[in-house]
């Protein structure tokens, strides 16, 4: 790797008898590993790899059925919280003070204890009812949602949504548009300016709009979000795959491959693909972070993956409904996101600056 | 210029008869438009009359012609689900999506300039790295993510800012946050490294030696020449907020057309769904053009591009 940092576009600098540039030096290894974002790499194993590989060891609970006696529960620090109400006769004053007809309902139903002033085990006007609000449990760590569901277990599942949308469609939106870049650029005249034409038009269309339209058609499911996706993705992968292959095509290897007898087919499998390949996967990487986004924003607005898959879109759109009271079932799921698209995001543009440099405006 | 407007325009028409093509074949696909106002009980006389009332049994390229013809004189239709034109239901809720997307162009704009400007003169300072980080991260968050956790402090815990509706400005503030932070990325890099370039030219460094308050030179000599790249691609950027506003209005109850779009697909009324996408797509390959035709106007070298 520490080789390969000076060479694109670097011949000006190597006349320039500097030690530290080219070859392993111990400080230009140093330098290497220092530039390595560790930490974002690390985010990304311990906040998505992992538990999306091993959500179903790592999950100490299920994550599509709750426990519907543990419903809305705070997570595990979360400590009780004691709040006191002196007993009065006024029925309507709602702010500290609690009518005598209330304080008996909660007395008996066991929502607030009684400090019994005169013992007679009855609420009196000018005794005190303290009602707790009970705290978290560690048994759910960051709490349970509206139906009793662990919020951690159905994290680490949606986890696995969210890295398997991206996976399947950036390896179907990526390759549709290697192909079909490849095919414009090596076949050029009509094909290429009817491809390039949809590009066009694809590329000036609002990715958003078009995906719901398109779940609206065929219905929402994980396949339906993999495909509507893969169908956002594939045209930038086309167009910058035929940039990058038209000029590799008028390179000499290419007329020797054909004078070798090389058919075309083999010729854009064996000759032009390894070349564009770099360009692909640093695409890839920078596409990551944006798919999840996308997914996320499909499942929030409830045209993406159905529930009661734990996708953290929905977990978000979830605690969007309670969130004056319970605030931790759509914050983490909305933290997850933002922790791993950011994560990604860094990770893509170290690898974009390692590989593909040329890729900057991209 | 003449020959690239024309060219750039016969391009959208194109643009915009393939999306019509999109849109109408996918309302075809998803099955008979009439199941959603139907339902069992209705008899088969009933449905053939209905059927024949709305051309659906004629041929689909018949039916696409009726539909364009209708969309061009202006009729978009009736909404199942409102029971009134759509035409009318847009221009009801347009002003409010055309008011908070402009209000989120304003943010974006008076929080990326500043901060391209100033990491542009404080280049590879801790200011620099800050402003970055800042926009990095705008960029990472889904749009309902900046919301909520905005609503979740703001309004929730320090009861600052209603959490949602329309009203004043009050209640425009975190909507318009949310929807213009994922673009204050963009902007601010454009801006920084073009006023890098700026600041790099001969006149400003005759201006440095002129003895020019530093200030001045910065605001007045570099910043409104380094602005034409930004401004051009911020026709741009109203677009994706225009398509955005869908998802802030869903979170905040704006009453705006990605409100009603949302509430349309919820309850399968095609027809809505239809019109508010062709309506966005036509203003998207507007915007595209303008665009185009102002930056070959100001940067003649991209016609030929």
């Amino acid at each position: 790797m520490a080789v390969q940092t000076t060479a694109p576009g670097g011949q000006a600098d190597q006349s320039a008898p500097t030690a530290a540039q080219g070859g392993f030096t111990t400080s230009n290894v140093w330098r290497e590993i220092r530039r390595f974002p560790v930490i974002p790499l690390l985010v990304l194993i311990i906040f998505l790899i992992v538990p999306a590989a091993f959500a179903d060891v790592l999950a100490q609970h299920d994550h599509t059925i709750g426990d519907l006696q543990r419903v809305l529960e705070p997570p595990g620090w979360v400590p009780d919280r004691a709040t006191e109400r002196q007993i009065v006769q006024r029925a309507r004053d709602q702010n500290a003070e609690v009518s005598i007809n209330n304080a008996r309902r909660n007395f008996d139903s066991g929502a607030g204890n009684l400090i019994d002033a005169n013992g007679n085990g009855q609420p009196d006007i000018g005794e005190t009812m303290v009602r707790v609000e009970p705290g978290g449990n560690w048994e759910y760590p960051l709490g349970t949602d509206k139906q009793g569901r662990d919020v951690l277990s159905r994290l680490m599942h949606g986890a696995r949504i969210s890295l398997a949308v991206s996976c399947l469609a950036i390896l179907l939106g990526g390759f549709l548009g290697t192909a079909l870049g490849m095919l414009a650029a090596f076949r050029g005249g009509l094909v290429d300016a009817v491809l390039m034409r949809i590009v066009d038009i694809k590329l000036a269309f609002p990715s958003i709009l078009l995906a719901l339209t398109l779940v609206v058609a065929i219905g929402s499911g994980f396949s339906t979000v993999v495909i509507v996706i893969a169908l956002l993705l594939w045209a930038r992968y086309a167009r910058v795959v035929r940039g990058e292959a038209l000029s590799i095509k008028e390179r000499d290897f290419i007329d020797r491959a054909r004078v070798a007898g090389a058919s075309n087919t083999r010729i854009m499998a064996r000759h032009i693909f390894p070349n564009v390949f770099n360009t692909v996967i640093v695409l890839a990487t920078l596409e990551v972070g944006h798919v999840i986004i996308l997914e996320a924003t499909l499942s929030f607005l409830g045209a993406g993956i159905p529930r009661p898959q734990p996708a953290w879109g929905l977990m978000a759109a979830d605690g969007r409904e309670v969130i004056t009271s319970s605030w931790w079932i759509f914050l983490f799921p909305c933290l997850a996101i933002v922790l791993t698209v950011l994560s990604m995001n860094l990770l893509g543009d170290w690898l974009r600056d390692r590989l593909d440099p040329r890729l900057r405006n991209v | 210029m003449q020959r690239f407007i024309v060219l750039r325009l016969l391009q959208g028409l194109l643009a915009v008869f393939v999306i019509s093509l999109i849109v109408f074949s996918l309302s075809r696909v998803a099955g008979d438009p009439l199941a959603a106002i139907l339902d069992e009980e209705s008899g088969k006389e009933q449905i053939e009359r209905i059927r024949a009332q709305w051309g659906l049994d004629k041929p689909l390229h018949v039916q696409y012609f009726t539909y364009m013809k209708r969309l061009l004189t202006g009729d978009l239709g009736t909404s199942f689900k409102w029971d009134r034109p759509v035409a009318e239901l847009i221009a009801e809720r347009l002003p409010a999506t055309l008011q908070l997307s402009s209000f989120a162009l304003i943010i974006t704009g008076l929080i990326a300039f500043p901060i391209g400007v100033l990491s542009a003169v404080k280049k590879d300072s801790w200011f620099d790295a800050g402003g970055k980080m800042f926009a990095i991260l705008g960029q990472s968050a889904p749009t309902f993510a900046v919301g909520l956790i905005l609503m979740w402090i703001l309004a929730v815990q320090l009861g600052w800012l209603p959490t949602s509706g329309k009203g004043g400005l009050k209640h425009m503030l975190m909507p318009g946050f949310a929807l213009g932070y994922y673009n204050v990325a963009a902007i601010m890099r454009l801006t920084r490294s073009s006023m890098l370039e700026v600041l790099d030219t001969e006149y400003v460094k005759l201006a440095r030696i002129k003895g020019i308050p530093e200030w001045k030179i910065v605001w007045k000599h570099c910043f409104r020449n380094a602005l034409i790249g930004p401004l051009t691609y911020f026709s741009l950027i109203f677009a994706v907020v225009i398509t955005g506003s869908v998802v802030i209005e869903t979170v905040f109850a704006w009453p705006g057309i990605g409100l009603m779009v949302i509430e349309a697909i919820n309850s399968k009324d095609h027809i809505t769904v239809q019109a508010v996408v062709m309506l966005f797509a036509l203003l998207y390959v507007a915007i595209n053009i303008v665009t185009d035709v102002t930056y070959a106007y100001v940067d003649p070298r991209i016609r030929y591009g």
